[in-house]
């Protein structure tokens, strides 16, 4: 078996083409980009002010667990049934539009729920202290509370990633392209090989996408809050959501 | 609704397979879990390593696992053995750090009397050490079960009959109009059974815990 899927990965024509490894990833990523942007763009600033002012957040956990416990697949085929009628013409908009949809809604909660979190989690003497040296509403947000939520919430588009790298290969069982193509082919062709290369071509991209996002954490957090200054390393705010992966962090 | 009274037994047979394989690898993920859950606390210099593996594991998209099980297990490409062993994973890559910050969250007051007491270590855990821990135990648990319930669907793509079966179904039969009957209704049993789970872990979390509920006014 791991030979087949060596001699499927090392294959030259596999490289090349619209139907080649680096065009699926292409593909793939395409896919995850946009509706990890789209979801970032509504639930961050959503986030930022349900977390500041406080009100909102039980309903918060309440769409987010809402959310968390449907199938993907079956909101996946749901969404493809309801919007594609609607799409007219030939193209891959018919698939892609409740694509994105989907995986939009499943990128939602992991950031909304962790920036929520994060601002509320954000220490209360800093706080105190930011607005006792005269700092607005706006700035007690800005630089007070949201560099203190950046770890949580940069764990938040990490899990984010995650569901909607994995969705997204689902995604190629509605017709879309991607790395899920290989999987699907594979099987309708009763090739293994193919199967196995493409479960392993999506393994490692979402482990790299981890770990580039893991990397811009390191870059972007500010030592003081995430502590890789102190001699000693105090545990940080647990959360069941987020996906542990810092042991300096646990 | 009209289309599970014409399919009542098919759909009750496909929500019987769901339940199965979500509930199983739950089960056999806390019985493995536990032991390395409490290495982990144990002996501190396997807590950051063990949690790496298991967020290491979490991070691989369930369908990926699905395709490889058979690769690794020797399986057959239908057995619903491919379904269990990446779930199972799961859950236990989950609960480790779970059952590990469960122990953890036992003071050390506790921990002391009980062994003033004349608790050995064995029993100080089992009767002490675990019942403290089982609230965040549960939490965990409830994690993984709720989210079990959602990724046996995507088992449909390869071809393991459950309530993901509804929503294949459903793609197929709507090829010239859109027809939801058996997609709504696979979402709702989803829905129905990731609640019933739930609440019979928070049930079992209040009768394991009753000096819970005894300091609580009525």
């Amino acid at each position: 078996m791991i030979g087949g899927v060596l001699d499927f990965l090392t294959r030259a024509s596999n490289w090349s083409g619209p139907q080649g490894i680096p065009a699926r990833i292409g593909e793939h990523l395409y896919y995850s980009a946009i509706a990890i942007v789209i979801a970032l763009v509504i639930a961050l600033p959503l986030g930022l002010l349900i977390g500041h002012t406080g009100r909102g957040v039980a309903a918060v956990s309440l769409v987010v667990n809402a959310v968390r416990s449907l199938p993907s697949f079956g909101l996946l085929i749901f969404f493809v049934v309801l919007l594609s009628p609607l799409i007219t013409g030939r193209n891959n908009l018919v698939y892609l539009l409740p694509t994105e949809v989907v995986l939009v809604l499943l990128a939602l909660p992991s950031i909304l729920g962790n920036t929520v979190a994060g601002i509320q989690n954000a220490d209360a003497a800093a706080r105190d202290a930011a607005r006792g040296m005269g700092m607005t509403s706006s700035q007690v947000l800005f630089r007070v509370e949201l560099p203190n939520a950046l770890p949580l919430i940069i764990s938040g588009v990490r899990s984010a990633a995650l569901q909607v790298i994995a969705t997204a290969t689902i995604a190629s069982y509605v017709s879309l392209g991607g790395l899920g193509r290989y999987v699907f082919t594979g099987l309708a062709q009763q090739d293994y090989s193919q199967m196995a290369a493409g479960a392993v071509l999506v393994a490692v991209l979402a482990l790299v996408v981890d770990l580039l996002l893991a990397l811009v954490q390191r870059l972007i957090v500010s030592p003081g809050v995430s502590g890789r200054f102190r001699s000693r390393v105090e545990p940080g705010p647990a959360t069941a959501a987020v996906v542990p992966k810092e042991p300096a962090v646990a | 609704m009209g289309y599970f009274g014409d399919h009542t037994a098919e759909v009750l047979d496909l929500f019987a397979q769901h339940v199965w394989l979500s509930v199983v690898p739950v089960v056999l993920g806390l019985i493995i879990a536990l032991p390395i859950g409490y290495l982990a606390r144990r002996y501190a210099w396997t807590y950051p390593p063990l949690v790496s593996i298991a967020g290491l594991l979490y991070t691989i998209p369930s369908i990926a696992l699905f395709v490889l099980a058979p690769g690794i297990l020797g399986t057959r490409i239908l057995d619903p053995v491919n379904v269990l062993f990446p779930l199972t994973v799961y859950t236990v890559a989950l609960l480790v750090r779970v059952v590990a910050d469960g122990l953890a969250s036992v003071p050390t007051e506790v921990l002391q009397s009980a062994t003033a007491m004349g608790y050995g270590r064995l029993a100080r855990l089992i009767r002490v050490e675990l019942p403290i821990a089982v609230p965040v135990i549960s939490t965990g648990l409830r994690v993984a079960a709720v989210s079990n319930v959602g990724l046996v669907t995507v088992a449909t793509t390869i071809g393991t009959a459950q309530l993901g079966q509804l929503f294949s179904t459903g793609l197929q039969m709507s090829s010239f109009r859109s027809y939801y009957a058996p997609i709504v209704l696979g979402i709702v049993l989803c829905l129905l059974l990731a609640l019933v789970l739930d609440g019979l872990i928070v049930a079992g979390t209040r009768v394991l815990t009753p000096w819970r509920r005894a300091g609580r006014p009525a």
